[in-house]
Order: C-alpha cells, then structure tokens, then sequence
C-alpha cells in the first residue's frame, strides 16, 4: 500500500487528515456514511472528552462489523448523558443495566448470541473509570479470565465525574477531588494507590489490550479497528479529558489528552496475549507541569504555596513510564503502517514550535507538488 | 411407614447407603424419602442419614427420632453418640463389626431390645474382600435386606446397578449378597431368598 | 417416566427440558447439586443449544441473565441466602427491566451467623424486588412449578424464582415424574421477546426516567404483578391438565373446609403440617391447613376468602422481621383486615432447626385451646437465650454465637 508523506498540523483532524489522504486512510468520522452510533442532541458538558471518544469508538466498531453490534453500558456520564428519557442517543441496540455489572452484562449478550448461532453480531461493553476499575472490577477480570467475546472500553476520566468528582480507583496523584481535596498532609490524591488497568488486563493474557487518547483520534480508530479482528476478550482504555472534573478549558480538551501522551504520563502502547507489541512514540518528551498548568485539578501545586516537590514526583512516574515503555523515540507501529517524515502515523503530531510550523508548511507544498511517493 | 437411620462417619458412604435403600423401596413400587442429616461433613465426623418408606406418598420431613432400624456403619460411634437413642423395642440393628455385639461392649442391648433383630456383620472385611476397598456401604444394605425383609436382595443390587453402573457397582453387589448370605446363616435361616 | 432421585437433579432435569439457552452458575450450598449436573449436560450437549457460563459471583450471574434475556435468549441461574442478598441490586434491575428469568433459590437461612441449612430469610427479603416468588413443597412441585414458571415469566414479561427449602428438599431423595421433552414443549413455547436488543432494530433499554415518568413505570410492575394472579391459576390449570396433577397455582388448602382452626404456612413444612391435621382431625379437632404457594403477588382475595370463616389462624413461618415478627403473618392479617378473628404467629426452623411432628401437635393444641402468645418462638431454648442476656447485662461477654454453642456443648464435640 503506498504511503504518503505528509506532515500534519493539529488543525482539525477533518480537514487535514482526510481530503489529502487516500480513501481507505480517511477516518470513519469523516465518511458521510458512518453510523452515528453515538448521535447529536445528547446532553454532554462542552468539551467532553468521553462524548467524543465514544463517538469515534463506537462508528468504528459499527463500521468494522457492518453495524451488526450490540453496546452493554455502565452506569455513568455516558449513560446518563446520552439518555435522558424519553429520548436516546444511541443508534445501535443498547442495554443500561447497573454501575457494576457492565462487563457481565456484555457476557451475557455475547453469550446468548452464540445461543442463537448468530456469530456476526458483536458485542461492546463501556464504561467510566470508576465503574470499570472499582466497582465494576470483579466482573471485568471474570470476563477477562473467560475470555468473553467482548471488547470492553474503559472511558478514563480518572474520577466518580457523574455523582460530583470523587475520587476513584484511577485518579493520579496530587489531582484534587471532592473526596481529595488539597487539604491535609498530601494536597489532593495521595501518592502510592491507583490500578493501572491496562496492566491488569495483559496480566489476563487477553487477545488484545491498548491504550488510546481523544487526541490521536485516527489512532484510537485504528484501535478499535484492530480490536475487532480479534475474538476473544478485549480491552480498550481510553484516556478523555473532563473539562468540568479537572477545571480545564473545553477548548482544551484535545490538547490535554495530546500532552498526557508527550510527558509520558499516559503511555500509548497496544498489547496482545500480555505482551506489548506496539508503542506510540514521543518524540520530544514534555516537562508534566506544561500538563498539570492546564487544569485547576492541579492549581495547589503551583504558585505561592506550590509544591514543586510534588510536581517531581509527578515527574518521576511520567520518567518511569517513558522508561517502562520504551516510549521515546521514533514510532515502530505495525509494519505497512503510513507514517510521516518524523515517524509518526498520519494525524498524530507532537507539540510544534512556531518557527517549525513555517518550515513544515513549505515542506508540505513541496512534497504534494512532487506527488505521493 | 418404616424409618431407617444410619449412623457413621464423613467419607464412608453413610449418606449413599440411605439413598441406595429408597432406590430399592423405589424398585419394588412403594415410596421412599432419604436424606442426610446437614452437619458439617468433613471426613471423619459422625454422618447421619435417614430413609423412610411407606406405601403412600410420604410427607412428613422432619430428622427421624424414632427409628425402627439402625444400621451402624462405623463401631467407634458407639460409645461416642447416642445411636440408640428412639429406637424401637421391636427395632432392628445392624453393625458393621467383625466382632460379636458382646464383644462391642452391647451385651446388655439383649435387655431393651430383640436379640433376634441385633446383629453385626463384617461389612468391612467384605468390602475389602469383593471390592478392593473398605467401603461397607452397599454391603450393609445386603445384611440388612436379610435382617428386616423390609426390601429384597435384588432390589438392592437393582439399586447398586443404578447408582454404580459397571464393574464397580457388580463388585459391590456381590458384595451385598456376601453379606445377605452371612446375616441369614448367622440367623439359621435358607441362604436363598 | 417415574425416577427416584434428588431434589436438586430433578430440578436441573425439569430446568433443561424448558431448554434454556444460557446457563450462568455460581456455586453455593445447597444449590450447588443443580448447576453441577446441568453443566454435565451442556457438556455432553445433552443440553443443546445452551452456553454455561461460570460466572465470578451472584453478582454476576444475575447480571449474565439480565443481559442474555435483553438479548432475546431462556436465561437460568440459582442461588441461596447469601448469594440472593449479593445479587440483590440485580434482582431489582432484571424486574424494572422485565426479564422473564427464572432462578431457583435454595431456600437457606442468612447470616451473620452464618449458616447452611434452611430456612425462608433470603426469599423473604427480597420479597418486594418485583419477582414473582413461587414456594414449593415436594420436590415433584418443584421440578413442575419450573416449568409453569417460563411459561408465567414470558406471558407477563416478570422474572420468576422458584424457592425450594435447602437440603430439605434439594438434598432428599423421593418419586418424582419427569416429564418427557413432548410433554414439555407443547406446554412451553419458545421465547418470543416483547422487547430485545437485535441490531436489525435497535432499541434502548435501561434508560434514566425521572420523576415525571417513574411513578408510572414502577406502577406498571405492580400491575404486571396483579395480572400474574389470574395467569398463575391458568398456567396451573393448563399444568395440570396437561401433565395430570396438582403442582403451584395461588393457594392449596388441606381439609380447611369449615375448619374452626387454620394453619398457614410455605413450602416443605406444609407436609409435616397436614400429618399432624390428620392426626388432629382423627381426635376431633376442628383443624385444617392454608399452603400458600405463590407468595409474590401476594393473593390477597384468595387467603382472605380460605380464611374469613376459621375462628383462628396460626401462620407458622420459617422468617423473623428482627424488631417487628412475622412476615407471613404480617401478609396475612393484611388480607383479613376487618375479619374478627385469632391471629398467632409462630416462627419456627430458623436456621434448619428441625420442625417436628410431635412440636406441632403441641403447638396446634394450644392454639385450639387459645393458650398460644401471639408470637411464639417454637422450641426455642429460652435457657440459653436467657443465659446469654444475663452474660450481657454483666458486661462485654464477647461474640454471641461462641458464648451459646460452648453452653450447647457443639463446639468440643462434632454436630450430629
């Protein structure tokens, strides 16, 4: 398959990264045909990470069975948002069973779809953080350890955002919550908890474990794409900002999610059978403070009382994650993969100085001029 | 309606043997209610279980408190558990012992009970002998189909067939016979049904 | 075809003849015996098609039926006591939600302390979840009422569970008539959905409703509730015309025809009870007995009308309200509101403590004679209770349960 190089500006993932690329590259999103799985008039905050994700998930899974998909939700923002009766926003069959038993509902399904001999309907399972990691946890590692033919999303905004903010099994260290508010010894979350969920899930040895951010968003297609090649229990667990939750602007909802990859606080990787077989590259690393400075969630650390020692602990786990991952550098990916001049996928792009932009730009012109290669 | 109890420990069948005799009543067209008694059932505990039979349809549920039978299947209960407790003046008891119920200490059982209707029978050795194993369940339930006449030898191997079909479940009706053959000797009477 | 064996493998026989399509199991005493043998026969797929699915907790089984039944598939779990209470939140759901799964539940008592064997706390408790709850009395009535209650659960779009008194039952060997796979499919049709999540038309389910709609939606269930009474009797009916006995229905009255006593009271017990009538009877005593053998929906008409011309009942139930009493009774004397006449309470079994013949004729000859309190506790040790209390007034007397089995002698020696 030809590649094109290309150089990308952030600008709007409709505009640059489909009408320059090859038809079978566009994303699902921007194909007029897509199933709006996820369709308009919900009742999501501006700048919902989680809205936006489950969008994109959602027409992608939709689009690779040929719609022939069933969606088990938890409890949660996504439920409660997108289903307010007597309306609903969901295009594809849907069950809204409880908080906790997503994942067994998902089971269910897919278990009684097998029943029946009807093998082409697939099954998704999804939920928030707090009912996938805490609550819900028990009935996800049973899916997990059966092999359940699901694929199970965790939409992560690293907090109870639904019931007012608390604090839950994914809330990093140092955030403030309303059941961790920086008051007390440690200000915010408390160091040394938390589950890293996509760990856990390889632990399953499952078929297929990644991590996705709303900022890659043809990576997170690509994801879901892959995930559905697979039978078998899977996990996609995608990072979704919360502006209302962390106290950031809703126009930043895509950057923050950018930056949490390129400090390495939220490594990008796919995994399948427990092992890592893939990682998103950062290609020049991030200081987490130009992370943390964007959500009010973390404003104790800064300024007069700030805590710079709490900062360089936030640090050393975006290090370590960098080291664990092996997450610098330029992108391997799957062999056949396009990817740009600096070696990444077409759409993903780190931080870009201004005066790189200017040079990126007549780069652009003069290799579109000359042809696909 | 006539009220079985049988009397062991964890792990020696005591609960399969009421089954096994309800199979037989069940074979021979009448009904019959076996159950255990619930307490913890690890290896080695004293077991309890019960076997009703009647003609009619049995609707009582209660544990059987008096009992017109008792099979013993383990002799060191003996002294440890009131097994006597209820029996009947006209009750029958079977005990799995190679030695004679004097010699189990059970002389003066004579006295309350029908020394015609007391017996104790070396299931132990039996099983050992046909089956390989000591397991004197089923073996029992041959010296008791002598004993009481309550339900025919071959009901009781038609019973062991059904619940141990193959070779296991032949041993152990040869086994019973054995046993059914033993008890009518020590009784004086024809070894044939 | 007459076979004698256990309780629980009658009901996993007469549970794979309504061919259920996804099994979801986890294991707890005394239920245990069903799920064991029904895997045995998915795997010989003598139970075919059907997915067994060995769930991590009741939690999740409840939730793998909830989501096999919204996607159009005869869905069956079972479970006891504890297992009933941690599936609880998913018992409310399945019935908002009205899916027709049937569970069996091994009646058995709830702890702390915790205990085995039977009694009737766990079915009690969940006896305003919106299931439809179905008590039987032998273990023929409870392979049967099985069967009736697919039929019943499909028709009113409610789940139904099938209470059976643990070990009492599930472990006792007795004659049962297993009915032929014929016989079982022509009462049974196959499991039409009247909602189901099916990509050709997709539909929501479990949407959020607020105030202006819920009032309305709960209600519904109520209804659904009410409309189970005359499908009850008519699956019953059609029941025993076609298979040619008696099994389920409302209500089963033992001699209480003009019976100046009567004893109300569910499930295995009611067997013990009508010998000790008989017995009574036999001596003159005006004495009968009231089976009720669906206890959700509650027939309210029915008991009052079997009970409206006694002088006096006694409901005898194996469940305690801690802080108030009775449960049964407390149904009852709600369905008699205006009728004059003596009401006792009697709990009795609680935590398999055994109901005897000889317990009861005492007890019902009190009753006759008017002697009985209106709450009794049957054969409690009330030396031991009022040992305990006295170590209590003294100061901490440390965990109730070691104080009273050390008192008992349980603890040194083996149970028996």
């Amino acid at each position: 398959m030809p590649y094109q190089e290309l150089k990308m500006y952030q600008t709007g993932t409709f505009v640059v990264g489909n009408r320059l690329l090859d038809p079978d590259q566009r994303s699902v999103q921007a194909r007029v045909d897509r199933s709006n799985a996820l369709t308009s008039g919900h009742r999501a905050c501006q700048g919902c990470g989680e809205a936006l994700g489950a969008r994109y998930v959602l027409d992608t899974a939709m689009s690779a069975t040929g719609n022939q998909l069933i969606a088990a939700n938890a409890t949660g923002c996504l439920e409660v948002f997108s289903t307010p009766y007597p309306e609903s926003s969901w295009g594809l069959p849907w069950i809204h069973s409880l908080f906790g038993n997503a994942p067994a509902v998902a089971t269910g399904v897919a278990a009684a779809l097998r029943a029946k001999g009807r093998d082409e309907v697939r099954v998704i399972g999804q939920g928030g953080d707090g009912g996938t990691l805490d609550i819900g946890f028990a009935c996800l590692s049973g899916l997990f350890e059966r092999n359940d033919d699901v694929l199970f999303v965790c939409y992560d905004n690293e907090a109870y955002m639904n019931t007012g903010v608390q604090r839950s099994g994914a809330t990093p260290p140092a955030a403030r919550t309303a059941t961790t508010k920086p008051v007390g010894d440690e200000p915010g979350n408390v160091f040394g908890q938390g589950k890293n969920a996509p760990l856990i899930a390889m632990a399953h040895e499952i078929p297929y474990v990644a991590t996705a951010t709303v900022s890659e968003l043809r990576d997170l297609e690509a994801k879901v794409e892959r995930a559905m090649e697979f039978r078998g229990a899977r996990y996609l667990h995608v990072f979704v900002p919360c502006p209302l939750g962390w106290g950031s602007a809703s126009r930043d909802t895509i950057r923050i999610a950018r930056l949490a990859k390129e400090t390495g606080l939220f490594p990008v990787f796919e995994a399948e059978n427990g092992e890592v077989v893939s990682v998103s590259k950062i290609r020049r690393p991030v200081p987490v403070e130009d992370y943390l400075k964007l959500q009010r969630r973390y404003a104790h650390l800064f300024g007069d009382n700030g805590r710079p020692d709490v900062i360089a602990r936030l640090q050393e786990i975006a290090d370590r994650n960098i080291r664990r991952f092996g997450l610098l550098g330029k992108d391997e990916g799957p062999p056949g993969e396009a990817t740009d001049a600096a070696g990444l996928p077409p759409g993903q792009q780190g931080p870009v100085e201004a005066a790189d932009r200017e040079t990126n730009l007549m780069r652009l012109l003069a290799e579109t001029h000359h042809g696909a290669q | 309606m006539f009220q079985l109890r049988i009397h062991g420990r964890g792990g020696q069948g005591v609960v399969t043997a009421a089954e096994l005799v309800s199979i037989a009543a069940f074979v021979e067209g009448r009904h019959a209610q076996a159950f255990p008694s619930f307490g913890s059932e690890r290896s080695g505990a004293p077991v309890v279980s019960f076997c009703r039979i009647d003609d009619r349809e049995i609707r009582v549920r209660e544990p059987i408190s008096e009992p017109d039978a008792l099979i013993i299947q383990d002799p060191t209960l003996l002294h440890q558990v009131d097994v006597f407790g209820g029996l009947s003046d006209d009750g029958y008891i079977l005990i799995n012992s190679s030695r004679s119920l004097q010699e189990l200490g059970l002389g003066e059982l004579s006295e309350r009970f029908r020394s015609e209707r007391m017996l104790a029978v070396p299931a132990t050795d039996l099983a050992r002998e046909y089956l390989g194993r000591p397991l004197p369940n089923a073996v029992l339930l041959g010296g008791f189909a002598a004993l009481t006449g309550l339900i025919s030898i071959d009901s009781v191997a038609a019973a062991i067939r059904q619940k141990f079909p193959g070779p296991v479940g032949e041993r152990n009706v040869v086994a019973a016979r054995k046993a059914f053959e033993h008890v009518r000797a020590e009784r004086g009477e024809p070894a044939r049904a | 075809m007459l076979k004698q064996e256990e309780g629980s493998r009658a009901v996993a026989e007469a549970v794979a003849l309504c061919r259920p399509e996804v099994i979801c199991a986890y294991p707890i005493s005394p239920q245990t015996h069903i799920v064991e043998h029904l895997s045995d026969l998915v795997r010989t797929h003598d139970l075919d098609p059907c997915e067994y699915v060995s769930v991590e907790s009741e939690f999740a089984a409840m939730s793998v039926a909830i989501g096999a039944s919204a996607a159009g598939a005869r869905a069956y779990t079972a479970t006891a006591s504890q297992g009933l209470l941690y599936m609880a939140e998913a018992l409310y759901n399945a019935s908002g939600l009205g899916l027709p799964i049937v569970m069996t539940v091994a009646n058995r008592a709830i702890g702390a302390p915790i205990n085995i064997w039977n009694d009737h706390s766990d079915t009690m408790s969940q006896r305003d979840s919106g299931w439809v709850q179905l008590y039987a009395e032998t273990n023929q009535e409870a392979l049967d009422l099985h069967i009736q209650a697919y039929r019943l659960a499909e028709e009113i779009s409610l789940p139904v569970m099938v209470c059976m008194d643990g070990f009492i039952l599930t472990h006792a060997y007795e004659r049962v008539d297993v009915p032929t796979q014929e016989q079982v499919d022509a009462f049974l049709p196959a499991y039409e959905p009247r909602q189901v999540l099916d990509p050709a038309e997709p539909v929501t389910i479990g949407a959020m409703v607020g105030p202006e709609a819920f009032f309305e939606v709960k209600y519904l269930a109520h209804a659904k509730q009410m409309q189970a009474l005359d499908v009850i009797s008519e699956v019953a009916a059609d029941f025993a015309a076609a298979f040619r006995r008696e099994s389920g229905g409302l209500l089963r009255p033992y001699r209480a025809d003009g019976a100046e006593t009567i004893v109300v009271a569910l499930g295995s017990v009611l067997g013990t009870i009508e010998e000790t009538i008989d017995e009574l009877r036999d001596e003159g005593v005006s004495i009968g007995a009231l089976g009720i053998k669906t206890f959700r929906p509650f027939p309210l008409d029915e008991v009052r009308e079997a009970l409206a011309d006694a002088k006096r009942v006694i409901v005898l139930e194996k469940a305690l309200a801690v802080g108030i009493g009775g449960i049964v009774s407390a149904n009852v004397r709600m369905a008699l509101s205006g009728v004059q006449l003596h009401g006792y309470t009697v709990i009795a079994g609680l935590g398999g403590r055994a109901i005897t013949q000889q317990s009861l004729r005492r007890l019902f000859k009190d009753g006759v004679a008017d002697k009985l309190k209106p709450l009794t506790f049957l054969d409690m040790d009330w030396e031991l209770v009022e040992r305990e209390l006295e170590r209590m007034r003294s100061g901490p007397s440390g965990p109730h349960e070691q104080n009273m089995l050390r008192d008992i002698g349980v603890v040194a020696a083996g149970s028996h």
